[in-house]
């Protein structure tokens, strides 16, 4: 087996958050909550979860674009959150992202071809202005994007085609990972399989890590390898996608996936469902104990005192429930 | 697959057609602003202003320190002479005199403007950007200097280096630029959470890079509005200054002194009076429709 290209161990990540009144005190907001995953080279983990369950955030600060509070990410080996900004830079061209938002995630003053060619000026200042041009337009090949739009401006562009481009963008220094938070959330679900096509097909072609982040669980299916599903910050289930979806053991998984619709009114209406009471609690002051306790059907005395330690459940299966086996 | 566009018809025929030249903000703004009457006539109008500023002294049959002799009473229009406007109280040309204070007018709103936008824009943006202790630093400055009175702060400067007329560019744009910072950070700390700069870090961008190449960019449609109320203020504050007997001196004049000159002599005189203010009312109105324009063009509700 060979080492994991990205090590993430019991990254925690914590914001300050102040209460009312000038002299409130600042209570930490816990987005992120000692998780840790291993990523290997080719491979896609997909991320699920509510809304504030701290998906982005994870991602973000893997990428160290937010500071990682405790804990470490090791990139090949070496600490990411150690790193000194030069060093940090160097390491960057190896790990990009592709965001939400299509337009949100474009700067509107600048064209696509300069948008595109951003990561080639960072770090590869030698190349002339026609290498930077034909590399970029090459790229916007690869993405499905006609290079004679080069100078075309975000606007004038659909949101698939502005997706397109911030893939672009993260291809063109050929990472090894590409974080991917919720790439086609914003997309109209016609579009949405085109550019998962695209992610795999790239993902194949430059043997890609991944990590998927969405709350899509049949876009997460039909992309990922592995799976990981979040809630407040903590990891309930890591497992392999097929295990995870055919053998949820974690009562959040199996509510999640038992929500999934299917395309088919008789089925649909047949499937037994798990529901999950309420709302999610504020993160700003999360349940003792396991932190689905509140929402969970089978939540008894232990879950609000001891919090469960994530478990093997089977090969490379791990479950955080005191309930798992039942 | 990823042809999957090019590979149609209609996509060979684009690829033919060669590259697209896109139609930036910048110049769909452009073509909003033309089509807004008001801002386009305004902005020939002061282009007009500008021109005939400039150009004018140097065509004129009189200088605007010469005096003539013969007319040293305020005289009425007299085309003969070449008195055009006729000539002030001791016999100088009025229209000589209006063109050269337009000049020092004009000069003094773009220059004491482009010193604020200037300062306003880099202290705006490193503040908004880097945020935390750099942030309260540079805004607490900002707050210091808005409570330091302007007429004191000009006072104090010309007691420093003496009467210059270069000193009250850098007194009027040391003040103009704390109103332009402010709005800066504002609209940085709007830009810094958006997702392309975020995208910008991840690529490798220092946050100097960043800044220069994607921050004031992105500001700058708002700025560039505020420039052009802001202009129209500083010549505004320059005959204030000018009227206190701290700006320009004789025998140099600027709108300001004009005006100040003129309102002397109201009552025998009315022509001395009207005819500068008539220009500067002009300007002010025109840079005032100007800036609305830019506005409108710039929203970007509107695209």
């Amino acid at each position: 087996m060979t080492a994991p290209l990205l090590q993430v161990r019991d990254l925690k990540v914590h914001f300050q958050v102040r209460s009312g009144g000038l002299f409130g005190t600042s209570i930490p907001l816990k987005a992120v909550d000692g998780i840790s995953f291993d990523l290997k080279a080719g491979e896609t983990l997909g991320i699920v979860g509510e809304s504030g369950c701290g998906k982005s955030t994870l991602g973000r600060a893997v990428l160290q674009l937010l500071p990682a509070t405790a804990g470490t990410v090791a990139w090949l080996g070496s600490d990411l959150t150690a790193l000194d900004k030069a060093e940090l830079k160097a390491q960057r061209r190896n790990m990009q992202v592709v965001f939400q938002d299509p337009l949100a995630s474009l700067d509107p003053r600048m064209t696509a071809g300069d948008i595109i060619a951003e990561p080639l000026r960072n770090y590869h200042a030698e190349l002339s202005t026609a290498e930077i041009k034909a590399r970029v337009k090459e790229m916007m090949e690869q993405v499905g994007l006609l290079p004679s739009m080069i100078n075309r401006y975000p606007h004038e562009f659909s949101g698939g085609q502005c997706q397109r481009i911030g893939i672009a963008r993260a291809m063109i220094l050929k990472p090894q990972l590409v974080v991917c938070d919720e790439p086609v959330s914003a997309l109209d679900v016609s579009i949405r399989a085109q550019i998962i096509n695209l992610l795999t097909d790239l993902q194949r072609r430059f043997n890609l890590s991944m990590l998927f982040i969405s709350h899509d669980l049949s876009v997460v299916r039909h992309i990922s390898h592995r799976v990981m599903v979040l809630y407040l910050g903590k990891v309930m289930e890591l497992a392999d996608r097929d295990a995870l979806y055919r053998t949820p053991r974690h009562p959040y998984t199996q509510a999640l996936i038992s929500a999934v619709p299917i395309p088919d009114p008789e089925k649909e209406r047949a499937k037994p469902r798990v529901i999950v009471n309420g709302d999610l609690p504020s993160p700003l002051n999360p349940p003792s104990g396991c932190v689905f306790r509140t929402r969970c059907p089978k939540a008894t005395e232990i879950c609000a005192q001891v919090a469960p330690p994530l478990e093997h459940a089977g090969a490379g299966h791990e479950v955080a429930c005191h309930h798992w086996r039942e | 697959m990823t042809g999957v566009n090019l590979s149609s018809p209609h996509g060979e025929a684009l690829k033919a057609a060669g590259e697209v030249d896109g139609r930036s903000l910048w110049q769909d703004a452009w073509r909003r602003l033309l089509a807004n009457r008001a801002a386009f006539i305004s902005l020939i109008v002061l282009v007009t202003l500008g021109v005939v500023s400039v150009v004018g002294p140097y065509v004129l049959p009189w200088t605007y320190d010469q005096i003539d002799w013969d007319h040293v009473e305020a005289m009425p229009p007299n085309f003969a002479m070449g008195h055009y406007f006729g000539t002030d109280s001791v016999g100088r040309d009025l229209l000589a005199r209006t063109l050269f204070g337009g000049r020092i007018s004009l000069m003094v709103g773009i220059l004491a403007t482009t010193v604020a936008l200037t300062i306003g824009v880099t202290v705006g943006a490193v503040a908004g950007f880097v945020g935390g202790k750099v942030d309260q630093l540079l805004m607490r400055f900002v707050d210091l200097m808005y409570a330091v009175p302007l007429t004191f702060f000009v006072i104090i400067l010309m007691v420093l280096f003496g009467r210059n007329f270069i000193l009250m560019f850098l007194a009027i744009g040391a003040v103009e630029w704390l109103t332009m910072a402010r709005i800066v950070r504002g609209q940085t700390l709007t830009l810094r959470n958006k997702e392309f700069i975020d995208a910008a870090r991840a690529s490798g961008g220092s946050t100097t890079a960043i800044i220069i190449r994607h921050i004031v960019p992105n500001v700058l449609g708002v700025v560039m509005v505020y420039v052009t109320l802001t202009i129209p203020q500083v010549i505004l504050l320059e005959s204030f200054l000018s009227f206190l007997g701290l700006g320009i001196q004789e025998p140099m004049t600027s709108w300001g002194m004009l005006i100040n000159d003129g309102a002397a002599e109201l009552e025998i005189n009315p022509r001395t009076l009207i005819i500068p203010a008539a220009f500067m009312t002009v300007t002010l109105f025109c840079f005032n429709f100007l800036g609305d324009g830019l506005r409108d063009a710039l929203d970007p509700k509107d695209r």
